[in-house]
């Protein structure tokens, strides 16, 4: 039975092959003891400041709210090191791997954020990584695969299924259930099976702690909503969990609302999904009558990803956090223009949740709210996929329709 | 007694230990499947173990995730997949047949729903790899109610408790993991498990057949020293399915050829 809560409502659980559970016992009795362990805490808190760079910055948009009575402010962790929310986290596990005696580290990776992140922690603390990316994703974030080559980590690409980031997460645990006396398994975000949502919203709660002290002292009020995409949902939940009892603030995921939702080609899992079984936990899923997953879509890579963390689903259900879509095509605009006006290329992730906030003012001007956005990373990943995007949309709209 | 017991009593009588291979239902289409199941059964195949085919194998090592990706290509749902069990079940009353799922395709359905189906078509027992024990309290209640039995897996690093755990709620068989890691017969079948054999015999646990990397004769005559009651073969019998999967005939001698060696091998020698 597990020490800590494995539910949020009906959502969570460990549903994993029994050769896993005392590998996630492990996990969870060794995360207990770090808690609660003030060398642990001071090591972790010592890498964030003076390795990864926190506190992040607030940063208040001095041209994207012009013309409405809001006020827009970014959390900066695309200035964090390795150019996304990610670092944090994976310090966390890098230190419980240590901690538990394991001399390798397994990782999946989706945009590649988390793969980098984790590439950084291994070499930093010595340990040997590898990393599972969807053969989709090896080519659309190549970058981030360089990044990770030079950071001495092995990346391995997963053809199989739909090649992208929930193939990685098969094969990576297929990989635990062999290596785990000697591997820790690096979860990139909120979600998979307990202990992992839980300890990595503990590793990423920061954001929203720091952004709640910071908001407040430059403006002495809190904010009217607070805006985070989510994928599985760690940078979401990150933000999200310092505001949960403050019932004034609105909180507000935004998912990946691909080629719409009618398409089908999308990741708005909380929206489209029904309750399955999928990744270790019990979700939402994206998924047929049967009971087969269905692949997601989104052009980004980091949102593109058929279910989602618990606590998420947990909060939809119980009223306490909504979620929204927005398409490939606003969130690119989103890109652009935060691009132009404040000089900040994010993640195309995060350009989601910059698209929603910029709809939001703009839907109804007079309104004044205060908006507060996760920038949960740099976009320099995506410049090629961007840019791509872009030319097709011109070739398209030019007459003659689009090229050959 | 149900199927599984009337087995096992069979094979200590005939002082043999079951062997039991398992192949994906639809792969690579309903025919072939069909005839290629008849052919190991009329070659001596004790039981049967039987997966419905799943987008997400994340226990399964690439021979099935193989399997399981053609069956789905070619259209199979579950509901032909029990539909091809419950065919299987009219031809072979006595036969045990166990089918192995993972959970999302049970809860899709609504566990009391699906097992329900199963018991219809002649399901005795159902193994689903993504559920642990200690996950285990609804799904066994629904099966329980719907009169199938569960079967669960018990890996080398299994605890006191959860043998326990395991000894009270196991039906038919228990699913002893040969080694940690995913099916398929690249890698070998690990460690000893008398151990093993000897407490769940001693906690009252169903009869352990040993699975996950068999694919030789001397693998069967070693787990029945080990104190195994038989074997599940699964990655192997895929393998050679997957030769020449156009060659219904071909496939069917093959498949005939290798049950009956490792029928042959099943004799225990008393030590
Ligand atoms: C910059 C960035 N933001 C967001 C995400 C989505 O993940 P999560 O929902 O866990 O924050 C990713 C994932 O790769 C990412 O790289």
């Amino acid at each position: 039975m597990t020490r800590l809560p494995a539910y949020f409502g009906n959502y969570g659980g460990r549903f994993v092959p029994e050769i896993l559970i005392p590998a996630l016992e492990q996990l969870e009795t060794a995360f207990i003891e770090a808690q609660a362990d003030p060398a642990f805490r001071s090591e972790f808190q010592r890498l964030l400041e003076e390795y990864a760079g926190r506190p992040t910055p607030l940063t208040e948009c001095r041209n994207l709210a012009r013309g409405t009575a809001s006020r827009l402010f970014l959390k900066r962790e695309d200035l964090l090191h390795g150019g996304a929310h990610k670092t944090n986290q994976v310090l966390g596990q890098g230190l419980l791997a240590k901690r538990m005696g394991k001399t390798e580290v397994i990782a999946e990776t989706g945009a590649g954020q988390h793969g980098v992140a984790c590439a950084l922690a291994c070499a930093l603390l010595g340990l040997k990584c590898r990393v599972y990316m969807g053969a989709k994703d090896v080519e659309r974030q190549s970058p981030n695969v360089f990044r990770m080559k030079l950071l001495g980590a092995t990346v391995i690409p997963v053809s199989s299924g739909s090649a992208t980031l929930k193939d990685a997460c098969n094969e990576a645990l297929r990989d635990w259930s062999a290596s785990y006396e000697r591997a820790h398994y690096l979860l990139g975000t909120a979600a998979g099976p307990h202990p992992y949502p839980t300890l990595v919203k503990e590793f990423q709660r920061m954001i929203g702690d720091e952004s709640r002290r910071q908001i407040l002292a430059r403006t002495g009020s809190l904010p009217d909503a607070v805006i985070a995409c989510v994928g599985g949902g760690s940078n979401a939940i990150g933000m999200f969990t310092a505001f949960v009892a403050d019932a004034n603030v609105e909180l507000v995921g935004v998912e990946a609302g691909g080629l719409g939702l009618d398409s089908g080609k999308h990741g708005a899992t909380l929206q489209a999904g029904r309750p399955g079984i999928f990744f270790g936990m019990k979700s939402r899923l994206m998924q047929d009558g049967a009971g087969q997953v269905e692949e997601s879509h989104s052009l980004s890579a980091g949102l593109d990803f058929p279910s989602v963390g618990p606590e998420h689903a947990y909060l939809q259900d119980i009223g306490r956090a909504h979620y929204v879509p927005i398409t490939d095509e606003v969130a690119v605009a989103g890109l652009a223009e935060l691009a132009r006006s404040e000089g900040i290329i994010a993640a195309l992730e995060s350009a989601h949740a910059v698209a929603y906030a910029l709809e939001r003012m703009r839907r109804d001007p007079s309104r004044s709210e205060m908006l507060l956005v996760n920038l949960s990373g740099r976009g320099d990943k995506d410049i090629f996929t961007v840019d791509g995007y872009l030319r097709e949309q011109q070739a398209s709209q030019e007459p003659g329709g689009p090229r050959p | 007694m149900n199927r599984y017991e009337r087995m096992f009593a069979g094979l200590t009588t005939a002082g043999r230990v079951a062997f039991v291979p398992f192949t994906v239902l639809g792969f690579p289409d309903l025919v072939r499947s069909e005839a290629w199941i008849e052919a190991m059964i009329a070659s001596g195949a004790d039981a049967l173990e039987l997966g419905i085919p799943f987008s997400d194998p994340l226990a399964d090592g690439p021979t099935i995730q193989r399997a399981m990706a053609a069956a789905l290509d070619a259209g199979v749902s579950p509901d032909d997949c029990l539909r091809l069990v419950d065919r299987i079940r009219q031809r072979h009353p006595e036969l045990p047949i166990g089918l192995l799922m993972y959970a999302n395709l049970v809860w899709a359905r609504g566990p009391a729903r699906f097992f329900s189906a199963c018991a219809a078509s002649g399901v005795d027992s159902v193994l689903i790899a993504d559920v642990p024990l200690d996950e285990s309290d609804e799904f066994l209640h629904q099966a329980r109610s719907a009169g199938v039995g569960q079967v669960f897996l018990c890996p080398p690093n299994i605890d006191e408790r959860r043998m326990k755990l395991l000894a009270e709620r196991g039906f038919g068989y228990t699913y002893l993991l040969s080694r940690a890691g995913v099916t398929g017969s690249e890698v070998a079948a690990g460690s000893p498990v008398a151990a093993i054999v000897a407490r769940l015999r001693e906690l009252g646990a169903p009869p352990p057949l040993l699975g996950f990397g068999i694919s030789r004769p001397e693998q069967v005559a070693a787990a029945a020293k080990e104190g195994a009651a038989g074997v599940i073969c699964g990655s192997k019998v895929i393998e050679l399915m997957l030769a020449e999967p156009n060659d219904l005939e071909a496939v069917s001698s093959r498949l005939g050829t290798f049950v009956r060696s490792m029928v042959s091998a099943s004799k225990f020698s008393p030590s």
